[in-house]
């Protein structure tokens, strides 16, 4: 087995851009990403791309070179970023390949997503006005508060961070800052989940060069290492979005097994990260992801977010650049967002939101539909 | 207004006795719902239809605050007329938890751990002018 390691990365700054396709914005960040490792469309082996709404990523060899490489497309749910980059790694990280990208790009509509559920004896779930995310998300966090002793300001406090963290970010979608009474009192859309604390569908491109890690230094002086790389389905018994029942046992979801997995593989615990960007698709999902992926106790949360352990220049920084609730969502390119983040951190180059004592290792988990969650640790 | 299921393979009965279809797995006595012949428990694949009892206990719940997209809602969208409501997971014991529409849209009148039972909600108007109904429980009295 080879390491593998990230020498470049690029991005199109994420948000609503009129006129802009979601393919010219994956066309950007992959001139963007090669750029930043100085190599060539050319030198590229493999692609793996990800897109849910903006159309197939392998067509973009028009636009960059028709160089014969091997493109495949990957269509995963949420975890559609995680899925091109899990591909990418095992590429290389088993011998096939030396170079290669992954890359995920999206553009949405406005609004929640539009979920259709045909066949299968589900007509009547979307006619129904159940096929929503935001009322998965609405009811797993209120049964969590129940159980764990977390409260409506401690939600509100993840949301004036992640727009806070936004605001020194200029890849960001929403940049302006908000107080802790502007979040509570905003719309109710999910009870306990106001409208700003939660994220929204949007757009954007992420992709990510990577080589065999004997080859990363003809690249870059910063390497940065991918130490594991695991994508998880559900499990009999778990909570997940869009189940018309769930089983009255009860099982640990995706999230967990991918997080275990992810820290046996790296052969390093939850205390040794020093930086995390966790699916915050709704303010309460970062404080259950924070437990689900191992950094603390369920309900530990309550404290360590009240005593803003989980800020930039926090013990335990959560989700820098402003996670999903600051960024937005484009599907394609929201796990591998994380990674470039995580990239910059590690390197030294997030500039005002630099998470300060020289991070060595980094931790990215997503979370979605329909039960799915991808798991990446880095390293210098 | 006679009143009609959303889709009877789901929910019968309409109007006097309504009741969900769900499923028994005569391997593992795993339930599901709706129907499906496959057993996501044991991998089997013949499980049998049931009636779901029609009382549970609240698992969770959430108000839906704004109007769904339509398609696939068929209820009201205009936000003008349209009426937040609830929904939850009703554990029905020894069986299921089912997701379901609530009656209550007010988060004082519900909390995790109530009796409820099932009744149905009005959605909309067919072509026919028959009221399209869908199933959601309703606290019990002994709340």
């Amino acid at each position: 087995m080879h390491d593998v390691a990230i020498v470049g990365i690029g991005m199109h700054e994420f948000g609503r851009h009129d006129g802009v396709s979601g393919m010219d914005q994956g066309v950007v960040a992959v001139r963007r990403a090669l750029a930043d490792a100085g190599a060539q469309w050319e030198d590229l082996e493999f692609a793996f791309g990800g897109s849910k709404d903006a159309g197939s990523p392998d067509t973009m060899v028009s636009r960059l070179g028709l160089t014969g490489l091997q493109f495949i497309n990957v269509h995963n749910g949420c975890a559609t970023g995680g899925s091109a980059l899990i591909s990418s790694y095992n590429a290389i990280r088993s011998g096939t390949f030396e170079i290669g990208i992954a890359l995920g790009f999206d553009k949405h509509e406005r609004g929640a997503f539009r979920v259709r559920t045909r066949g299968d004896n589900l007509e009547w779930y979307g006619e129904s006005g159940m096929a929503l995310t935001t009322q998965f998300f609405g009811m797993k966090i209120n049964r969590y508060m129940h159980d764990y002793g977390i409260t409506q300001n401690t939600l509100a406090k993840v949301s004036t961070k992640a727009f806070r963290n936004g605001a020194l970010n200029p890849m960001a979608w929403r940049r302006k800052p908000f107080s802790e009474e502007e979040v509570l009192e905003s719309t109710m859309l999910s009870y306990p989940l106001t409208q700003y604390m939660f994220c929204s569908p949007g757009e954007g491109g992420v992709a990510l060069v990577l080589v065999r890690a004997d080859k990363a230094k003809e690249y870059t002086d910063n390497p940065v290492y991918l130490k594991s790389c695991v994508v998880k389905s559900r499990r009999f018994g778990s909570f997940e979005v869009f189940s018309p029942h769930l089983a009255n046992e009860f099982s640990e979801g995706p999230t967990v097994d991918a997080s275990k997995a992810a820290f046996e593989m790296a052969g390093i615990g939850p205390e040794e990260i020093d930086i995390a960007q966790l699916q915050d698709t709704e303010s309460g999902a970062e404080v259950m992801h924070m437990a689900e992926n191992g950094f603390c106790e369920h309900g530990e949360q309550e404290s360590m977010i009240q005593n803003g352990e989980t800020e930039i220049d926090g013990k335990f920084p959560v989700n820098t650049d402003g996670g999903c609730l600051a960024n937005g969502e484009p599907i394609g390119a929201s796990g591998l967002r994380q990674v470039y983040e995580n990239v910059l951190q590690l390197r030294g180059d997030a500039g005002e939101r630099q998470v300060p004592g020289d991070p060595r290792t980094a931790y990215t988990h997503v979370y979605g539909a329909p039960g799915i969650s991808g798991v990446t640790i880095l390293s210098r | 207004m006679v009143q009609v299921s959303v889709q009877d393979t789901v929910l019968t009965g309409i109007p006097e006795e309504p009741r969900l279809i769900g499923g028994k797995c005569p391997d593992c006595d795993n339930h599901v719902f709706p129907m499906q012949k496959d057993c996501p428990k044991c991998t089997g694949d013949q499980i049998e239809k049931v009636d779901l009892s029609t009382k549970g206990i609240l698992w969770t719940w959430t108000i839906q605050g704004f109007p769904p997209k339509s398609p696939p809602y068929i209820g009201e969208t205009d936000p003008e007329n349209f009426e937040a409501y609830g929904v939850g997971y009703v554990e029905l014991p020894g069986e299921v938890k089912v997701e379901a529409r609530l009656t209550e849209n007010d988060p004082t009148r519900l909390r995790v751990g109530m009796e409820m039972e099932l009744t149905v909600v009005p959605l909309a108007v067919d072509e026919e002018g028959n009221e399209v109904v869908t199933f959601a429980f309703r606290p019990t009295e002994n709340n």
